[in-house]
């Protein structure tokens, strides 16, 4: 259910929204997370997806999240194989088209261990959008006649009052937390954001927490240079925590692209026992490492060179 | 005009993935604006952009307008940064799809795991949603694609895929037929083309049902009507598409070397 609008409006006057310094390590950021908690997860597929903290909440034994992504891939099969979430609102889940439909997924919804809710890409977009705006609802005239609306109990289908047209409305989503990764950002969590913005500004608009990783945190001073590349005000940002390849083995626009070996190995181990290949995996990669900088060697040097050289390479002419 | 590529001996030199490819991408047409899927679509509209239409913008949901994908730099998936090379301007992946709303785009271009006489598509479910034998991954930006614009798909011709009615509608087609889509609310769009690896299907105007507009090169209509799950209708002038030529074969096997998508 959405909260009222007051209720919204207290949560957001209690928040320090003054210009400080919120500078923390992945595991104070954890912290911030209650299990239970409804979070929002920035970037799509396998862009900009705020890997590092999706590890730190898995490491950390969150349990209960209720997750909300514009599109959903390996991220959502840890989060469910984990335990850290039962439920994640999404357009589309698997890993990516080139390695199939998701085993964990299918495992999981089929035996009902944990419910994928189905909502069309735009009708998340405009949920996160009314959530930014502080109105209850927007209007949109997809998803009507098909099944997705029809399994969807929170929309409602009006007769518009100035056309006649008939309507959905979805309701506004504000997650109780937002986790969105940035190429950079101040201490004050300025962040400018480089490509595809995906849903991220709405989103941090829209919750009552943001947690923000990035890539590297620069001065207010050269923040301020670029104004018009802050797409995310220091305000709305309750942490920052600056984790280099925080979106490895997935993508940082300009930084680098996905790690291909690693995914298709993950993949492969997935396809020969799901469960079996993915549990080994959280405890090779989540829980055996003792930091980020020890997951990224076990990554490897070697694949985290070709995924630079391939991401900078978006630049080049 | 067009190199014949069957050999001597009658065997094509093509896979029915190319040939799907291909026979897509001529159904794009220069100037158009296109809402392109991953797979399939994606490398068709790209395939068209090489060809004949050199002037097709192509819009990804991930946020990209005018994409030129480069060849053997296919992306996994519509929201990579490989999608956004040489375009003109990305947006949010809401408001680039709220474009479809607005009526900006002319023609959505999406794969199908099963569609059915009306062109509704599903690839959410196969057996009952609450029960289901598989679960698919879901609409992504389908839905709104198919709710908003017209739509070309492009698939497999299999019996299983072509189904009388699908088990879930994922993303809407003409519903029941008739005037149903437009009962529905959805005032614009709905089933164009339907591609395969085959035919080339449109649907009739009045019962908005399936019908065959032309058969590809060696297929016959009982062929078409074999793998096809309900009753096809024909159309009284029913063609026969032009095999793939060299040229087209070789533009697509440089996009994807790899094989990533038209394996």
């Amino acid at each position: 259910m959405s909260e009222s609008y007051l209720e919204l409006r207290r949560k957001t006057g209690e928040r320090d929204r003054s210009l400080r310094e919120k500078v923390m390590s992945l595991e104070e950021a954890a912290q911030l997370v209650k299990d239970g908690s409804s979070v929002g997860i920035g970037g799509s597929t396998l862009s900009r997806t705020p890997m590092a903290m999706v590890w730190a909440l898995i490491r950390a034994g969150r349990k209960g999240l209720s997750c909300a992504r514009s599109i959903t891939s390996s991220e959502g099969e840890l989060l469910f194989a984990s335990g850290a979430s039962n439920h994640i609102l999404t357009s589309w889940f698997s890993q990516g088209i080139v390695w199939g439909v998701s085993r964990i997924m299918r495992l999981y919804t089929e035996e009902k261990r944990a419910r994928f809710e189905e909502w069309s890409h735009m009708a998340v977009g405009m949920r996160f959008r009314a959530g930014a705006m502080g109105v209850p609802f927007l209007p949109m005239r997809s998803m009507m006649g098909s099944d997705v609306l029809a399994r969807l109990p929170e929309v409602r289908q009006i007769d518009c009052p100035f056309t006649g047209d008939k309507l959905v409305l979805v309701p506004a989503l504000n997650p109780d937390v937002a986790l969105i990764h940035v190429q950079r950002c101040d201490a004050y969590g300025n962040a400018q954001m480089d490509g595809l913005q995906f849903m991220d500004i709405d989103l941090a608009m829209a919750a009552n927490r943001v947690i923000l990783t990035t890539e590297r945190i620069v001065s207010n001073d050269q923040i301020r240079r670029a104004p018009d590349h802050t797409k995310i005000p220091f305000f709305t940002v309750d942490a920052v925590v600056e984790v280099p390849f925080g979106c490895a083995p997935h993508e940082c626009y300009g930084v680098y692209e996905p790690f291909f070996k690693h995914l298709d190995m993950y993949a492969g181990l997935l396809r020969k026992d799901a469960e079996r290949g993915i549990a080994g995996y959280l405890e090779r990669y989540f829980y055996g490492p003792k930091d980020w900088a020890e997951y990224l060697t076990l990554l490897g040097l070697e694949e985290m060179l070709d995924a630079s050289r391939r991401g900078r390479r978006i630049y080049d002419d | 005009m067009t190199t014949e590529t069957t050999t001597k001996t009658g065997v094509r030199n093509y896979t029915a993935s190319e040939l799907l490819a291909v026979m897509a991408s001529r159904l794009l047409e220069d100037g158009q604006v296109v809402f392109a899927g991953v797979g399939i679509p994606l490398l068709a509209a790209t395939l068209a952009q090489r060809l004949h239409a050199p002037g097709l913008t192509i819009l990804f949901e991930g946020g990209t307008i005018g994409a030129f994908v480069e060849p053997g730099q296919l992306p996994p998936s519509t929201n990579e940064q490989r999608c956004t090379r040489r375009a003109n301007m990305v947006l949010s992946s809401t408001d680039v799809l709220l474009l479809l709303q607005r009526g900006y785009v002319d023609i959505g271009f999406m794969g199908g795991a099963q569609i059915d006489r009306h062109g509704n598509l599903n690839s959410s479910f196969i057996g009952h949603p609450d029960n289901p034998t598989t679960r698919l991954p879901g609409t992504g930006g389908g839905n709104d694609i198919a709710s908003l614009t017209q739509m070309i798909v492009a698939m497999k011709h299999e019996k299983r895929r072509f189904v009388e009615k699908v088990d879930f509608i994922t993303s809407p087609g003409f519903i029941r037929g008739g005037a149903s889509r437009r009962e529905s609310g959805l005032l614009a769009g709905g089933m164009y083309r339907v591609v395969t690896d085959l035919a080339v299907m449109g649907f009739d105007e009045e019962t908005r049902s399936m019908e065959v507009l032309a058969l590809h090169p060696g297929v016959g209509l009982g062929d078409v009507q074999d793998n096809t799950g309900f009753e096809l209708l024909v159309a009284r002038d029913l063609g026969t598409t032009e095999p793939p030529s060299e040229r087209e074969l070789a533009a697509l096997r440089h996009l994807d070397p790899d094989k990533l998508y038209i394996a």
